[in-house]
């Protein structure tokens, strides 16, 4: 297996008045169809990590090579265009816009992308909807839709442009025991069936040790 | 429909009320703004039209601009003259036969020479000074600002020949005649004439209708002991706009001044001129108003919609697209504000053009607002409004592209 991801010596460090380093020195790498979790207490830098390897943020040194292409050199619309076609996010809290229906929501990304045409758009979102048991749901508002069904609609959306690589924050972290073990599945039917790499953040280590494996974060390092 | 138009068209949806308010803002200033420019473009439109209309294009005199050159300064290099004494030169233009040869082979338009000198009429007991004007008929009958403003008589008595003069309605009441009346002109010369009354004239313009009396052109040569002298050629030309070009050929050939309208009135223009650059910081003082409230809302949108920033940038959209979300929510509210404020304009431009009354006691009479109907007051007034939206949503976009993703991730988490 090749690696998605290479980290080499990842820093973060927030310039404050008295500095705050949130990530230090971390060098890893995720190969492609990986099931990894990510680790740790409180505060440790799980997700800081996190959104430098979804280029949300820049590091303050070392070195980050996502589909083997360096990140260093890339500037902001290159790195959005990244995100775009490369990463899935899904967050704790589903960050669904609240205004558009659940296939409208998953449609933002492939209209931005305009690779496929608006009924192809309408058919995969409804596909994807579907999958994840939400057929029912299509046209309803987030505010219309359970917890765990807003978060299924959000993993939907982070697969609209079919990318390689599902980074996600926390995702069972605001669900009752029961979405969280579908949400789960799903997150896990990504990688066995559909060929996906997902790097998840999780306090949960029960959940963590059915994974392929864990990076344990301690005070912004790998512990 | 593009996604950021679809996107920028829920968001302002989503706040019904006060993006009402905001095009309500934005109407009010564009319809008032095509209101009062209709208003003030017309009045002003109308007074150069009065101008224009009532005055000569080019006004050819036997005068010149500059002291005429004494034979002394031609015969030696450095000449200085002194006691100079005036001499009473009333010739007038020489060779105005020559002169309005060569003004009938090229000017487009019409002219008539006349003579005109300063006299007293007088009839009974009593007199008014007056610039007693000897004309051809024919001729002014082109140029004339009196042939179609008569209430007794009419300007074709006068070439019927005779002793006739044509008056003001107001110079004859002052005078107590009436048509048909002889009234007495006595020129500068001290000459006296009799003529009768054969029009009387009401131009609206007060000098005119009390203090200018028509005659033929040969009667006014006896009166004023001038015989074949002409002091004065009147222009009118098809186009009123080429009288500088004309008045500047026509002095430089025949040697006298030769003034054109917009010379003549040269401080009412400028003062007009003035009058619009008031009027358009008006414009603006309202537009720039109307974008506060753009401003206002767009930045309470961004303020809002922060998560939704954060979202789409996570999920692939750069700051440009957030920029132009934004810039485009604000000119969204400028654009439906131009369309409803253009609806007002027409309505309020036509209301105003319905109001009629009477100004009678300055001589001027109007019976209506005079109202200009012009594309380029929409087009002037929506630009502004566009343009004050696009600077007032533009600042709280730039401000939202801006917009730490990761920092708004964490505080909702």
């Amino acid at each position: 297996m090749s690696a998605l991801i290479e980290t080499e010596k990842l820093t973060r460090v927030l310039p404050e008045t008295v500095p705050v380093t949130l990530v230090k020195d971390i060098t890893l790498a995720i190969n492609e169809r990986e099931f990894v979790a990510v680790t740790g207490p409180s505060g440790s830098g799980k997700s800081s990590l996190l959104y430098l390897l979804g280029l949300l943020d820049r590091p303050t040194a070392g070195r980050l090579r996502i589909g083997g292409r360096d990140a260093e050199p890339m500037n902001e619309r290159e790195r959005a265009r990244t995100r775009l076609s490369m990463l899935g996010f899904v967050f704790q809290f589903h960050f669904l816009l609240p205004e558009f229906t659940a296939r409208e929501n998953v449609e933002i990304p492939m209209r931005k992308l305009g690779r496929l045409a608006r009924p192809q758009m309408r058919e995969r979102a409804g596909e994807l909807l579907s999958s994840f048991g939400l057929g029912e749901h299509l046209e309803k508002r987030p505010d219309q839709l359970s917890g765990g069904q807003r978060q299924r609609v959000a993993v939907a959306r982070s697969l609209a442009n079919d990318p390689p690589l599902i980074l996600a924050d926390e995702p069972t972290g605001s669900l009752d025991s029961k979405s969280s073990e579908q949400v789960f599945a799903i997150l896990e039917n990504l990688v066995r069936e559909r060929g996906k790499t997902v790097v998840a953040v999780t306090h949960d280590l029960d959940m963590a040790a059915r994974m392929d494996r864990s990076i344990h974060i301690v005070d912004g390092k790998i512990g | 429909m593009p996604l950021i138009f679809d996107i920028a068209i829920t968001h302002i949806a989503g706040r019904g009320r006060q993006t009402l308010v905001a095009v309500i803002g934005v109407a009010v200033g564009v319809g008032f703004s095509i209101a009062m420019a209709a208003l003030m473009q017309g009045g002003q439109d109308d007074f150069v039209r009065q101008l224009v209309d009532t005055m000569p294009h080019v006004d050819i005199t036997d005068e010149q601009r500059t002291a005429r050159r004494q034979p002394a300064e031609d015969a030696f290099a450095t000449v200085a003259i002194s006691g100079l004494r005036p001499r009473d030169d009333r010739r007038g233009i020489i060779n105005p036969t020559a002169a309005t040869s060569w003004l009938e082979s090229w000017i487009p338009g019409r002219f008539a020479a006349s003579l005109k000198t300063q006299g007293v009429i007088r009839f009974s007991s009593r007199e008014v000074g007056a610039a007693i004007i000897g004309i051809e008929p024919e001729r002014e009958s082109g140029v004339s600002p009196i042939v179609g403003n008569f209430v007794e008589g009419s300007f074709s008595a006068l070439a019927a020949g005779g002793n006739n003069v044509l008056i003001g309605d107001t110079m004859a009441s002052r005078l107590g005649a009436g048509f048909g009346d002889t009234i007495t002109a006595v020129s500068a010369e001290g000459l006296t004439r009799n003529f009768k009354i054969a029009g009387l004239f009401h131009t609206g313009t007060t000098a005119r209708d009390e203090g200018e009396a028509y005659l033929l052109l040969k009667n006014a040569q006896i009166l004023s002991a001038r015989p074949n002298a002409i002091n004065e050629i009147r222009v009118k030309l098809d186009d009123p706009n080429r009288a500088p070009a004309v008045a500047q050929r026509a002095e430089a050939e025949l040697g006298y001044k030769a003034v054109a309208w917009q010379e003549a009135n040269e401080s009412i223009l400028e003062a007009l001129v003035v009058r619009n650059v008031i009027m358009y910081t008006v414009v603006g003082a309202i537009m720039l108003v109307a974008g506060f409230g753009i401003y206002n809302i767009i930045s309470t949108i961004t303020h809002e919609k922060a998560r939704d920033i954060a979202i789409l940038k996570s999920l692939g959209f750069p700051e440009s697209d957030m920029r132009r979300l934004f810039l485009l929510e604000g000119v969204a509210i400028g654009a439906a504000g131009s369309v409803l404020g253009a609806l007002l304009g027409v309505s309020m431009t036509y209301t105003l053009s319905l109001v009629r009354f009477e100004i009678a006691a300055t001589g001027q009479e109007m019976t209506r607002l005079p109202i200009a109907w012009s594309l380029m007051h929409y087009v002037i007034a929506s630009a502004f409004a566009l343009g004050s939206a696009a600077v007032a949503g533009y600042l709280p976009a730039r401000r939202a592209a801006r917009l730490n993703p990761v920092e708004i991730i964490r505080g909702a988490s």
